[in-house]
């Protein structure tokens, strides 16, 4: 049995601090590449009070409905705050889960912390939680996203044609899923 | 102009009544293989005036995102199901719908199907929204062609998301584009 679930080589997991992480989510929410790579909402900053109150609904909601789980990501390094994981809407009578990341500052990009934290995670939703699939969800214009869920074996499965609008033109939105026989397990221990 | 935006060659939509209709989704409710072919929540039994209460809420609650119908013969004002724009996103155009026909009797009938048409005429024409999108169970093959039929292509599934009876099932997407529907319904 590998006991540590939480720690990576470069990064680790750890529960998000209200007080200390709202400040630095609420510089990234004023980068609207970042906020349109994650989300079909409207792109709108947000003050760090605002944040503060997002994680204390967060905290709430998964108290209430036990349906999520969501982790700070940070760096080894330097302790430092760099990004989000979540599992979420876990359907648990059917054994599925959706995952969401992100890393909120493009310096933090392409240097493997969110392969690093995916790899935690999946390990968590199939050898803790017990799921029988994970689901994501990403944009025909963000290729970075479909390229790195693939290489852990996500396979793209629906594509809702045309299902958002960005500056002006319509673009897929891509639902991935990967199912417990097709997890590489082996990546998962670091 | 159509001023009949409500009314298909079979049915038509009118406002849900919670007090009146809360009888009716109760009793339907009752039926496990309704219940399983329109939601893949472990279902409860709850009593009528819980159902009414949920009504309300749910009408109240998403009164800017969604449009919730109820589905009446033309032959008898027979009240026989409902159907729902749920989670409209405004700023992409785009909408679910979700449809149910209770009582078995009045399935099969082509009842379904042209209240879909109907809201799908609402959707595109009154709400002027850009895709219309809804999920259907792999099992659920006579919903399927159903959608078809209103204009629904298949847009991808969702592989073995559902475990019935120690089987496990597909969720289908489904969507249509304004484009498609205009063109199938001859505007322009």
């Amino acid at each position: 049995m590998n006991e540590q679930l939480f720690e990576g080589e470069h990064i680790y997991l750890t529960a998000i601090d209200p007080d200390k992480d709202a400040e630095i989510e609420a510089k990234w929410t004023h980068d609207p590449e970042y906020l349109r790579l994650l989300s079909a909402d409207p792109v709108r900053p947000l003050s760090p009070g605002q944040v503060k109150k997002k994680y204390e609904d967060m905290d709430k909601d998964a108290e209430k409905y036990r349906n999520t789980f969501n982790f700070a990501i940070r760096a080894r390094a330097d302790d430092r705050f760099i990004g989000f994981i979540r599992l979420f809407d876990i359907y648990w009578t059917h054994g599925g889960g959706k995952v969401q990341l992100g890393i909120g500052d493009p310096n933090d990009r392409q240097r493997g912390y969110g392969r690093e934290a995916l790899r935690l995670i999946l390990r968590y939703a199939f050898d803790e939680v017990n799921l029988y699939r994970v689901s994501a969800m990403t944009f025909e214009y963000n290729s970075t996203a479909i390229r790195f869920l693939a290489q852990a074996g996500f396979t793209i499965e629906v594509r809702r044609r045309q299902a958002i609008n960005r500056d002006g033109r319509r673009w897929d939105v891509i639902l991935m899923g990967l199912l417990r026989e097709e997890w590489k397990r082996d990546e998962g221990t670091p | 102009m159509n001023n009949d935006l409500f009314t298909g060659q079979l049915v038509r939509l009118a406002a849900i009544n919670p007090e009146a209709d809360a009888a009716w989704f109760a009793r339907w409710d009752r039926d496990t293989e309704y219940i399983r072919l329109l939601d893949g929540a472990p279902f409860r039994l709850i009593t009528v005036k819980k159902v009414k209460e949920e009504i309300e809420k749910e009408i109240e609650e998403n009164a800017a995102n969604a449009c919730l119908f109820v589905v009446r013969t033309l032959a008898d004002d027979r009240l026989i199901g409902f159907v729902e724009l749920e989670g409209i996103r405004w700023p992409q155009g785009d909408t679910f719908v979700g449809i149910g026909l209770g009582d078995r009797d009045d399935w099969g009938k082509g009842y379904g199907t042209d209240a879909m048409k109907i809201v799908l005429r609402y959707a595109f024409t009154e709400l002027n929204l850009q895709r219309v999108s809804l999920d259907v169970f792999g099992y659920n093959e006579r919903a399927l062609r159903s959608y078809q039929k209103a204009g629904f292509v298949i847009e991808g599934r969702q592989r073995q998301l559902l475990l019935r009876n120690g089987q496990r099932f597909d969720c289908i997407y489904m969507g249509v584009l304004r484009n498609e529907w205009l063109a199938m319904n001859n505007f322009q």
